[in-house]
């Protein structure tokens, strides 16, 4: 034993033990982690979104362990074998003590390497999973195959989705303090306190805010975009299973903003057309008395219901064009 | 002339202006009730407030909307700001700039009279100030403190409420605002303005009445956010994003001015160190000779002097937003919510690294000691910090990755923010190269930087995470950030602050701390540090948000459990207090002139200090940190008639 860990000069090899200890711990952490807890780690699996995060999430804890463990075997290694209680003797310097070419390159060396992998495999998993379920802005730049089509179909009214169809489903997400609503275009667009989606669907979701900065967090379907005020900040999500899920404000808001949540639920394709055909029509009256549906709502000067630019362009609101009511002067 | 010619005369200009010398005290100098001190300081603050606030109803009374609002901001920016000019010309920092404006020459300050009642004035003894910083951060911190312990306590219960959640909110925002105003002074001011000058061989920082300035400001910036609790809190948080911000009350304004006032000191503080480590370090300190410490005070200032500015212009906008109604921060009307997020964030990723370099220099520096042995690598360490202040103003989009702002250009700053994880492993390769067949002396400032090392990691790790923008969807406004911010700035800058006055209170007050106290605070301090925190990754992840008075009722356990932990983390602030009572005043044992046997300068000169530091300005012979290195010449030679005091290579 005492031969394998000291070299011709009777020096003992601390780097190879220290080796040695790190990579079976290494391997024993990251497998016990890969069984025991990489399935439970949030946000789980309701969505592609979802699973693809918690992969991610996963493969940088792996990398982690070694990386904490190796600083940990070091320092504790250290602390035991080179403790002055235990080391009487001179300590060690020279030359060599004040740096090593080589420890000091190959370090560079590979924490550099490790960082470009790292960004790289983060960028190629943004732009494959079509901006990772976060809010991309009014024109995302990693939008899957026919959302654009339909975010412009759903603002002239001509969205349409029905079980077994694979057009992306636009909803809108209005944040205001402290609740959020949900509107559907493609249903005619009303206006619901209930999220609800379809399975093995593509979700757009439009956020955008009546008043200060809100942030839409669905947890399980892996999504969060921030609701500002006169934007609309979208992000895509694709469903699997049906299941529940729970919305909560993740950015700070104002007083109630611990108690902005709601639950939502992935329905199956049929039982959420039934829903929503269901809630047009009830909602029916409700509805023609909303601004028509739009990216960004103004509320006006008296408080009530939203204005808005009705086709994208910029002409100004006027709620006496819209309402035939006055401003107040 | 040359340079070393150029230092003496500068120096012999310098003792001109020697306390002890015959020249009469002005009046505002002499002890009495005329004098200039901290009492009259308050009297004038009191007096400037009341100008303010009177001349903000008279210039606004004739409009209605300010009539109607029942709020008068105008009035209470003006109140606050003539307060602060109050406080500042109270104390007497006013009258030179002054006098010169007025072309009244001779008026000159002088050091105060040499006894207590000096820390409690205007002085530009940097030693004075150091101490006066350390009191005054210690009051800020433990301030903060109280407001944490409140915040886990509503936390215990996620239905049974102790605070209103409008009470609630405020208490976060407050917390979160002095501490992180705090954190940006923590070092710099106390150990930044007493070290720097004696670790570069000076007599006095480049600008002593700055460093005066500074430190008044500092305080004042202290009671304008402290204000905001009696004017009504601010519900936003220490972000204090627009357009909440634009919404709340009358304590957003304390935020705002408390933002810019304490900027204003950051500034000024950070330019000051600047120049002193550029222009004021001893004959023979080359660039490879400054210790590490120096050089993250360096790094820092540069931050402090290029970031604070953009924070300042923002909280000038937001205070334009608030009382003249001005929409800088209001989309609906020409302005841009996003603005603020940007502005801030300018500031804010840049000020996370003013809170981590002044650590990393100070375990930098104490390492050596504690190991007996040369800094491993310390070019790289150097080059490290100077990398992560570079680097940290190009990060700060990363703050809003959900928000909708320039979403192509995330992986961009997924990049930056991860390469900025290379420059601060550096200071890893440092730490665990020094402890390298080293022999380590676990004394307690050496335990607090171990600490550091395993605290910073876990921060530093999970910083990783949060720059992967898949993973941010998950982790980002939760309790997830919490905890890793936590773990950066309290289990990296404020164990790296508990090391530096650990290791050097007995320098500047010549009395050595408790060791079995010490111990005692540091093994609480530690373990419940990571027992709050740690718990906090984990309720992150199952998806609470940050900055909620209520939350998911299966979340209950972890909460009280991480509650617990922080109130005994909270008690062991205690035991430092009590350690710091116990070994300054009740029990002090003399410090040996060089406790901890190390070769840096500052242990080198006379203890106590002498008012200019050294008697002669020393001259650097060769690299900080030969230790354990027989034969190796004196870091310095300090040009004493009696010998200098022995530097110890070894532990014989």
């Amino acid at each position: 034993m005492t031969n394998q860990t000291t070299n011709s000069t009777g020096q003992v090899h601390h780097i190879r033990r220290m080796t040695v200890i790190w990579i079976i711990l290494s391997i024993v952490a990251d497998v016990l982690y890969s069984i025991f807890v990489a399935a439970h780690i949030p946000p789980g699996r309701l969505t592609e979104t979802a699973a693809k995060d918690q992969t991610d999430f996963n493969i940088l804890i792996e990398m982690a362990i070694p990386v904490l463990l190796g600083v940990w075997i070091y320092l504790s290694y250290s602390l035991y074998v080179w403790g002055d209680k235990r080391n009487p003797n001179e300590a060690f310097s020279g030359d060599a003590a004040r740096g090593n070419t080589k420890v000091q390159a190959s370090w560079i060396v590979i924490t550099t390497v490790t960082v470009l992998f790292l960004a790289g495999f983060g960028t190629w998993a943004l732009v494959v999973d079509h901006g990772s379920g976060g809010g991309q802005g009014p024109n995302p730049a990693f939008a899957p195959a026919g959302a654009l089509k339909a975010e412009t179909a759903a603002l002239l009214g001509r969205a349409t989705w029905s079980p077994g169809s694979t057009n992306v489903l636009p909803v809108q997400v209005i944040g205001q303090q402290w609740k959020f609503t949900y509107r559907y275009p493609t249903f005619g667009g009303f206006e619901s306190s209930q999220l609800m989606v379809p399975a093995n669907t593509t979700i757009a979701f439009n956020v955008t805010s009546l008043d200060v900065i809100h942030s839409f967090w669905a947890y399980q379907l892996g999504v969060k975009a921030d609701a500002n005020p006169q934007v609309n900040d979208v992000a895509f999500t694709t469903t699997k299973d049906p299941g529940t899920f729970i919305v909560r404000c993740s950015e700070l808001c104002g007083i109630w903003h611990g108690s902005m949540y709601n639950n939502g639920a992935v329905l199956s394709q049929t039982a959420f057309e039934n829903w929503a055909t269901t809630t047009e029509a009830a909602n029916a009256a409700n509805t023609a008395l909303l601004p028509a549906f739009a990216w960004t709502y103004v509320p006006d000067a008296n408080g009530a219901s939203g204005g808005y630019y009705p086709d994208g362009t910029l002409t100004p609101y006027s709620p006496s064009e819209v309402y035939g009511a006055k401003q107040p002067s | 002339m040359t340079i070393s010619e150029e230092r003496s005369t500068e120096v012999s200009g310098a003792s001109s202006g020697h306390p002890h010398e015959s020249r009469g005290l002005s009046w505002t100098q002499r002890p009495g009730i005329l004098s200039q001190n901290v009492i009259t300081a308050l009297v004038f603050a009191v007096i400037g407030y009341v100008i303010g606030h009177w001349f903000g109803n008279y210039l606004s009374s004739g409009y209605t909307y300010i009539a109607n609002s029942g709020q008068n901001s105008i009035s209470n920016t003006l109140a606050l700001a003539f307060g602060v000019l109050g406080w500042l010309g109270g104390i007497g920092a006013l009258n030179y700039p002054v006098a010169k404006l007025f072309g009244v020459d001779g008026l000159e300050e002088e050091s105060p009279v040499d006894n207590w009642t000096k820390y409690f004035r205007y002085s530009l003894d940097h030693k004075v100030v150091g101490l006066q910083y350390v009191v005054g951060v210690l009051l800020f911190m433990f301030t903060g403190g109280l407001l944490a312990m409140a915040v886990r306590a509503e936390l215990l219960n996620p239905t049974t409420h102790l605070f209103s959640p409008d009470t609630y909110i405020k208490i976060v925002s407050e917390h979160g605002t002095i501490m992180m105003m705090m954190a940006t002074s923590i070092i710099v001011g106390p150990l930044g303005n007493y070290f720097v000058p004696l670790m570069i061989g000076a007599r006095r920082m480049a600008f002593p009445r700055i460093e005066a300035l500074s430190f008044w400001i500092f305080t004042a910036g202290y009671m304008v956010i402290f204000s905001a609790l009696p004017y009504g809190g601010f519900p936003t948080g220490w972000t204090g994003y627009a357009p909440l911000q634009t919404q709340s009350g009358p304590g957003m304004v304390s935020y705002l001015l408390g933002f810019a006032v304490i900027g204003l000191g950051m500034i000024l503080a950070g330019f000051n160190q600047a120049v002193t480590i550029i222009n004021y370090r001893a004959p023979g300190m080359t660039w490879s000779r400054v210790p590490i410490f120096v050089w993250s005070i360096l790094a820092t200032a540069s931050l402090l002097t290029l970031a604070t500015p953009v924070l300042f212009a923002g909280g000038l906008f937001g205070l334009l937003d608030k009382t003249v109604q001005t929409t800088f921060y209001v989309t609906e009307h020409g302005g841009s919510s996003y603005l603020w997020q940007n502005l801030f964030w300018f500031f804010g990723h840049p000020e996370v690294y003013i809170m981590a370099l002044p650590g990393f220099g100070i375990a930098g520096e104490i390492l050596p000691v504690f190991t007996r042995r040369p800094l491993f690598a310390y070019k790289v360490a150097a080059a490290g910090m100077i990398g992560v202040a570079l680097l940290s103003f190009f990060v700060w989009q990363h703050h809003l990755f959900q928000s909708g702002i320039n979403p192509d250009m995330r992986p961009l700053f997924m990049l930056t923010t991860e390469l900025i994880s290379i420059p601060t492993g550096f200071i890893f390769l440092v730490g665990m190269g020094t402890l390298y067949r080293a022999k380590i002396r676990l004394e307690i400032p050496m335990l607090f930087v171990l600490a550091l090392f395993f605290n910073f990691l876990i921060g530093g790790v999970t910083g990783v995470f949060l720059s992967d923008v898949p993973v941010n969807v998950t982790v980002h406004g939760g309790f997830f950030v919490l905890s890793h911010f936590h773990y950066t700035i309290m289990g990296g800058l404020l164990f790296a602050f508990m090391a530096g006055l650990y290791y050097w209170l007995p320098k500047m007050t010549g009395k050595m701390m408790n060791k079995k106290i010490g111990k005692i605070h540091f093994w609480m301090m530690f373990v419940f540090f990571n027992l709050t925190f740690f718990p906090m990754f984990i309720i992150g992840l199952l998806g609470q948000p940050r900055r909620v008075f209520t939350y998911a009722s299966n979340l209950q356990g972890l909460n009280d459990f991480s509650s617990v932990s922080a109130f005994i983390l909270g008690l062991s602030f205690l035991v430092f207090f009590y350690n710091l009572v116990w070994s300054m005043w009740i029990k002090p044992e003399i410090a040996p002139p060089n406790p901890w046997e190390s070769l840096g300068l500052e242990w080198q000169t006379a203890s106590p200090v002498p008012a200019y530091n050294f008697e002669r300005i020393p001259v650097i012979m060769t690299d900080p940190y030969r230790y354990s290195e027989p034969g190796a010449p004196d870091y310095a030679d300090l040009g004493t008639s009696e010998p200098s005091a022995p530097s110890k290579h070894s532990l014989a």
